[in-house]
């Protein structure tokens, strides 16, 4: 299991350096310890999806963690961008408290963080209150990670303040790992009343996700709220059994990755210097003005909609029928219903893009050739997933017999 | 080389030829002129390979035939599985036909983004297409959403007036039906583990699917809102009068002529295929809304200062016909649904590309700044007269055998259905008789209009295959019934096992 997202992990970063060569000269910021910090969140990500230990797992959390909240200030001169990382870091070292805490009940629950042995234990039939509390604990700091509600307030104001390549790793990449992690923690130790958490959780993120994005105007925050309901659908497959679940799992955080990143890369390149075109009205005309990245950027949104032919269908799809393998009728519901409310915000991007005419027109830079890879890797991810998905599910199948002998 | 070596791979080389083009078209420089004739070439070579379909069409038999089932993905178990009968058959051929007059018919009209223009009628092609042949659940699932794009962007960027609401409009009230058909489909793949059409009608009728009494009559309604969104059935209609209105000539062609039909063609081969009893047990207010639809459109198209508008209400009139056939589970009901579905699709299709011909010299659609067109226009008056007594329903033209049948299926099931639908026809004669007198007849009131240009060749080559085809279809409607009467009895053998099950106990 750990193989593939290793494989998921560096990929991202590879995509998000790619594009972020462009970025830092276009703001002004010289540093080389941007790249090195991304490099050092890469170890933490991948030391997470491999992590079976408990306390190895905390370890890894900070590791990527405190990369990311330093990444999320670097825009050193907007005082958004330092106020993003501010509170990225308090509300993330809450939450990481939150995890360490369900850690020590854990422990004190079994007597032991080592995942099989909490798992055996569990199996054996010690269903004690201080294990309950613990997975429930342990889910809050997850849940805060992957920014699915009610731990989402943060998202929006760090997403929107966080330079946009930034956003761009912390919205796919930790994300992948903490929702390996969360593979762990409820499927291989099975987690006793998991169903009821990420019922709840699931519909809150999904609904409270796409009905705030329905309102945003600047396209950070739009995508911040969309990457909130996307958590939302991702947590259904936690409900599903092991066997349709955690491939469906796999395959979301591949899809939301490839499309969630290719979509950055073009708001980072229009962002301009100081990030100043970032609504949604200064992509008025880009249809006529720059065929080539619109058409880019509707093939991710199409893809974030859930259309047939892009990965962003698959993945719903394969969650859809996982949940409904398990019998949730109704979080399916819940889930159908928001895919078509969240249809209609991508579908406002999407109108503006190619309808409509930009009053003051926002300058577009020249494409430069590590945007162009970075793209056409995305999207030929993100189309791979969408033609043929059989492989990769095939290749995500194989995980479910690691995590449950 | 036989022909016959065709079969097997036929259907995906008429679905795949548009969007092969299209995509060749992306490569293309921007030279609008030989955009539009390799766009017209690439349609054509579809149209003559769809011929391959009625040719060699083993008439008698009521099966899928041409079919090709290949595995495409493992997991979950997609087939790339294709097929047509007697009615998706004259779907498909539909399609093809009216693609290369919607490009002759655009070939002025649009100068703007020609290229992404006839990308766009392309890849729309391949999706209708696409719709109407497979046999895989998924697959249709995949053509059927896949429409939604292609003709979203065509209102949205080639339309007219309040283009992006109708667009927008569109696309959500689509979308959002779909999304129920979807969850469906999920459920049917939960429970049995296929997508395959004929397998889950084999398992559904062997009483296999676990759960299925209790789920089915909600499954029914999931595939069936999504159906009469699309065809619309009152009151889901609002959608279509906006998106005609402000849709180019050729996005209103496709929308009228085909897209709607996704939705009739939905509710014959699913609803009724899938869910035979759910069907009879719902049939009562579903016929009813088809009435209202017939009656209320009519009456709407009555009072329609838009030119377009008139004709897309009366499409919501016409589909009500359709759907009202479609529920009366009688074989003459359900062969004449599937003929007005063609019928409707040739002559209304001509209509918009009649009003198409109008807005592009006058840049109105208003009826009242009309009056008097005979005189400058003889040529085009006698073509629009043609399809509008087709429209209307007049012996020896399509639209009359189609209702015939469709109404004395209704007369066969409910008397009382019959007869109020049999009104719908007469309103349909006020409302077009009189819209042509006020277009057509009389003194030219507006000086403007006196000098309008009379349709040119490219025009005429245009516009007149459809009355043509209007004419052969009112003539001799077994070389269409014929084909099509078959599948529709294979269709009905669950209904008629019901009835005597109802008649035996």
């Amino acid at each position: 299991m750990c193989l593939r997202f290793h494989i998921l992990i560096t990929a991202i970063t590879a995509v998000v350096i790619l594009m972020s060569y462009e970025y830092m000269a276009t703001q002004q910021i010289r540093a080389g310890e941007y790249y090195s910090l991304i490099l050092l969140g890469a170890v933490g990500m991948c030391l997470m999806s491999s992590a079976v230990e408990l306390v190895l797992i905390f370890i890894a959390l900070e590791i990527s963690s405190i990369s990311t909240y330093v990444l999320a200030g670097f825009r050193r001169r907007a005082a958004i961008s330092s106020e993003a990382s501010v509170k990225y870091f308090l509300l993330g070292s809450f939450a990481t408290a939150f995890f360490l805490y369900g850690v020590a009940l854990m422990f004190g629950a079994t007597g032991s963080t080592g995942i099989s042995v909490i798992a055996q234990s569990l199996r054996a039939g010690n269903t004690s209150t201080l294990a309950f509390a613990g997975i429930a604990l342990m889910f809050v700091g997850l849940g805060f990670k992957v920014a699915a509600a009610p731990f989402h307030i943060w998202t929006p104001d760090v997403y929107e303040g966080a330079p946009a390549p930034v956003v761009a790793l912390m919205s796919t990449g930790p994300k992948a790992a903490v929702f390996a992690v969360l593979l762990r923690v409820l499927f291989e130790i099975n987690a006793p009343g998991r169903l009821g958490l990420i019922w709840v959780t699931a519909a809150l993120s999904m609904t409270l996700g796409n009905l705030s994005a329905l309102v945003q105007h600047n396209v950070k925050r739009l995508l911040a709220y969309s990457s909130i309901a996307h958590a939302g659908y991702l947590m259904m497959a936690y409900a599903a059994l092991p066997a349709n679940g955690i491939p469906a799992v796999m395959f979301y955080t591949a899809t939301y990755a490839a499309m969630n990143v290719g979509a950055f890369a073009i708001v980072s390149h229009l962002a301009g210097a100081g990030e100043r075109y970032v609504t949604i009205e200064d992509y008025a005309g880009l249809g006529r003005r720059s065929p080539l990245l619109a058409a880019a950027l509707s093939i991710f949104l199409l893809s974030l909609i859930g259309i047939p032919m892009t990965g962003g269908f698959f993945a719903k799809f394969y969650v859809f029928s996982a949940a409904f393998q398990n019998s949730l009728t109704g979080l399916v519901i819940i889930g159908v219903l928001n895919s078509a409310i969240g249809a209609y915000y991508y579908l406002r991007l999407l109108v503006v893009m190619y309808m409509k005419e930009g009053g003051q027109e926002i300058p577009i830079a020249p494409t430069p050739l590590a945007l162009h890879a970075a793209l056409a890797i995305s999207i030929a991810a993100t189309l791979y997933l969408g033609i043929l998905p059989g492989r990769v599910i095939e290749f995500a199948s194989r995980s479910v017999r690691d995590l449950t002998q | 080389m036989n022909v016959h070596d065709l079969d097997p791979v036929i259907l995906s080389l008429i679905t795949f030829t548009p969007l092969a083009g299209a995509i060749l078209l992306l490569f293309l420089p921007r030279r609008d002129r030989e955009i539009r004739w390799f766009s017209l070439g690439i349609s054509l070579l579809a149209f003559v390979a769809s011929l391959h379909l009625p040719v060699h069409f083993h008439r008698a038999e009521p099966g899928f035939q041409f079919e090709l089932d290949k595995a495409w993905i493992p997991t979950p178990n997609i087939h790339y599985h294709l097929g047509v009968d007697g009615v998706s058959l004259w779907l498909a051929v539909l399609t093809t036909f009216l693609t290369p007059l919607c490009v002759l018919i655009s070939w002025r009209s649009v100068n703007e983004r020609v290229k992404e223009f006839f990308i766009l009628l392309l890849v729309l092609e391949t999706a209708l297409i696409g719709v109407f042949v497979s046999l895989d659940l998924f697959l249709f699932y995949f053509f059927w959403e896949a429409t939604l794009i292609p003709m979203a962007l065509l209102i949205g960027m080639y339309g007219h007036g309040r283009k992006i609401y109708a667009a927008v409009k569109f696309f959500l009230y689509t979308m959002i039906a779909s999304m129920f058909m979807l969850a469906a489909i999920l459920w049917l793949y939960a429970k049995t583990g296929t997508f395959d059409f004929i397998a889950l009608q084999r398992a559904a009728q062997a009483g296999q699917i676990p759960d299925f009494p209790s789920a089915a009559g909600w499954l029914f309604l999931g595939f069936f809102v999504a159906f009469a969104v699309k065809v619309p059935l009152f009151p889901f209609h609002t959608w279509l009068p906006d998106a005609h209105v402000e849709a180019p000539t050729a996005g209103s062609v496709l929308l009228a002529g085909v897209l709607l039909k996704m939705g009739t063609y939905g509710m014959l081969r699913f609803n009724l295929g899938l869910f035979p009893l759910q069907a009879r047990a719902n049939a009562g207010w579903i016929s009813v809304l088809a009435l209202i639809g017939i009656i209320y459109g009519a009456l709407v198209a009555m009072i329609q200062p838009n030119l377009k508008k008139l004709i897309a209400y009366s499409s919501v009139s016409h589909l009500g016909f359709v759907v009202l056939g479609i529920f009366s589970f009688t074989a003459a009901g359900l062969s004449g649904a599937t003929f007005v579905m063609l019928a409707h699709g040739v002559s209304t299709g001509g209509l918009f590309m009649l009003a198409g011909l109008l807005y592009e010299r006058r840049h109105t659609y208003e009826i009242r700044e009309y009056g008097g067109l005979a005189t400058p226009m003889p040529v085009y008056s006698a073509t629009f007269m043609v399809l509008m007594l087709a429209s209307v329903g007049l012996p020896l033209l399509n639209g009359f055998i189609g209702e015939f049948l469709v109404l004395s299926g209704a007369f066969q099931s409910r008397p009382l259905f019959g007869i109020l639908g049999a009104t719908g026809v007469i309103w349909s004669a006020c409302y077009l008789l009189w819209m042509y007198q006020r277009v057509f007849f009389g003194q030219v009131r507006n000086a403007v209009n006196a000098g309008l240009l009379d349709i040119d060749g490219r025009e005429r080559t245009a516009l007149w295959p459809t009355a043509v085809a209007a004419l052969v279809m009112g003539v001799a409607p077994l070389l269409w019934l014929n084909s099509i009467e078959p599948s529709i009895h294979s269709m009905l053998v669950p209904f008629t096992q019901v009835a005597s099950k109802v008649v035996g106990q």
